[in-house]
């Protein structure tokens, strides 16, 4: 396997603020690999997810993606980077006020032209591919019902939508299920997790749940205060990682890492 | 601790409720007001407009012509509003936070929207009488230049409100500027704005009939006239139609509000 995504010695310092957000950040990322990136709220994962593609500019660091070094490049060849690069959103970031169909085509507006963009014009394939894409994530029956009308479990199923029709190489997850119940939070790590196995798209996401990490993910990386802290197999995590991650009082984490292991 | 905090809250409200009452005091002092004849020459005042300010038969025959400058205001606040808000929408899509070009531009238009939201209507009427003299072009620019500025500010908030979380999105999958603008800012906040346009041709309908009185024409000015000319009849036929006209639009826009929001 080689590495997709490569990050080294990443730092980003916000301006007017003490202190950085990232500090040293290294790690790579395999093809078709399910990582998980955990720390506690304020440690830097956002800020390390919003770098890789750009939203926010790192102050220093390199950032490879598919062979391409992504903290350089033109406004241009950062829009194609992010034509491959899929993001899904905590709040879920849909427009409310138009339909799934129309949110989910929005995935295609990055590979399009500025009149062909602005006016919308999707090819009769590129909408086959939406309903295709829409109907393996259970969301047929919905195609039209409008973004505002669903629940959060179908919401974030529509930002995957948005994200799958992009063809992406990477799936940048910002706290993909921490607004959704516990029952449409596995089924969203369930799609991620296939999504992941079954087309091979790297999936990056950011959580807050150790034990949904520990379950579902390849590699997990730990953060505290924008430093990585662990960066290793779920397996190998132990109690001191956990201390170590989440601070002194971990002990009294709500889980149990001993079942977590053995299931 | 906790008792104290509360002891605390309720001293400051009544700090609040003493100043507001002292400078209220000195207020009534400065200009010699008379609290007590204020209040009793109410009854007189509503003796003499039943008395005098009501239509008869014959102020009936001028309805025609007060109806045309009706007309004309109405038009002239709608046209004022609209194109305003045309204006509006593209200095908010610069001075948005959200949507802005860069931190220069942003400013930039943020800032001329703040100078003309915060000269009054009645004062650019005054300014746009020297160029324009005594015409309804000087109310339509007046009108226009306050929407401007108010509907710039409102817009501004609305984009920052309603998209920036479906903006991002759009930015993340490699999306274009102007793609970005007509897929998420303007179908998130295309209803909230309809909704400030209208409250505007509200608003601006009744400003129309003041700036009317400056500027020498509308209805404003149609009122002025008979009122000066000691015609309280045709007056009072004035200010019924402008009533019901306001009622009028107020319920298209609550109709049109409901259906789009």
């Amino acid at each position: 396997m080689t590495a997709l995504l490569e990050v080294q010695s990443l730092s980003k310092q916000f301006l007017g603020s003490e202190g950085k957000a990232l500090t040293d950040v290294n790690f790579s990322v395999s093809e078709g690999e399910f990582v998980s990136i955990i720390g506690p709220s304020g440690a830097g994962k956002s800020t390390l997810l919003r770098c890789i593609n750009r939203m926010i500019d790192a102050s220093s660091g390199e950032i490879t993606f598919d062979d391409r070094n992504v903290t350089k490049l033109k406004k241009k060849e950062l829009k194609m980077v992010r034509t491959k690069i899929g993001m899904i959103f905590q709040h879920y970031n849909l427009v409310d006020r138009l339909s799934v169909i129309e949110n989910t085509l929005h995935g295609n507006l990055g590979k399009k032209s500025a009149i062909a963009g602005v006016l919308g014009l999707y090819s009769q394939e590129e909408k086959e591919q939406a309903l295709r894409i829409l109907s393996v994530l259970g969301l047929e029956s919905l195609i039209y019902k409008r973004a505002d009308q669903l629940s959060g479990g179908q919401k974030q199923r529509v930002g995957i939508a948005r994200a799958l029709i992009q063809n992406p190489r990477m799936l940048l997850c910002d706290e993909p299920i921490a607004s959704l119940d516990p029952n449409s939070a596995k089924v969203i790590m369930d799609h991620l997790r296939d999504i992941s196995t079954s087309m091979g798209i790297t999936v990056l996401v950011n959580l807050h749940q150790v034990d949904v990490a520990l379950k579902y993910s390849d590699k997990i990386i730990g953060i505290n205060s924008g430093q990585v802290v662990f960066n290793g197999s779920p397996a190998a995590i132990t109690k001191e990682d956990i201390q170590r991650i989440y601070g002194s009082e971990a002990e009294d984490l709500i889980f149990d890492l001993g079942g977590i292991h053995a299931s | 601790m906790q008792a104290d905090f509360f002891a605390k809250k309720r001293r400051n409200s009544l700090a609040f409720l003493l100043a507001l009452a002292g400078v209220t005091l000195i207020a009534i002092v400065v200009t010699e007001y008379d609290v007590a004849k204020g209040f009793t020459s109410v009854p007189d005042a509503v003796a003499w407009a039943l008395g005098n300010f009501y239509p008869t038969q014959e102020s009936l025959v001028k309805l025609p012509g007060i109806i045309d400058k009706l007309v004309e205001t109405l038009l002239v606040s709608i046209a004022a509003t609209t194109v305003g808000a045309a204006a509006a929408l593209l200095f908010a899509i610069l001075g948005s936070n959200t949507t802005r070009v860069n931190a220069f531009f942003g400013s930039i238009s943020r800032g001329i929207a703040t100078v003309f939201r915060n000269i009054d209507v009645a004062a650019w009427a005054m300014i746009l009488l020297f160029s324009f003299g005594q015409s309804s072009l000087t109310g339509y620019f007046a009108l226009f230049f306050g929407s401007f500025g108010f509907l710039t500010r409102s817009f501004v908030e609305t984009i920052d409100e309603a998209s920036s979380g479906s903006v991002e999105a759009l930015r993340a999958t490699g999306a274009g500027y102007f793609s970005i603008i007509f897929h998420s800012v303007i179908p998130s906040s295309m209803p909230q704005m309809i909704s400030w346009v209208l409250f505007m041709i509200e608003t601006n309908i009744r400003s129309a009939t003041l700036i009317g009185l400056l500027t020498g024409s509308g209805i404003g000015f149609t009122f002025n006239l008979y009122y000066k000319s000691l015609n309280y009849d045709v007056a009072a036929l004035v200010v019924l139609v402008i009533v019901a006209a306001i009622l009028c639009i107020e319920a298209v826009s609550n109709y049109v509000r409901r259906v789009i929001l």
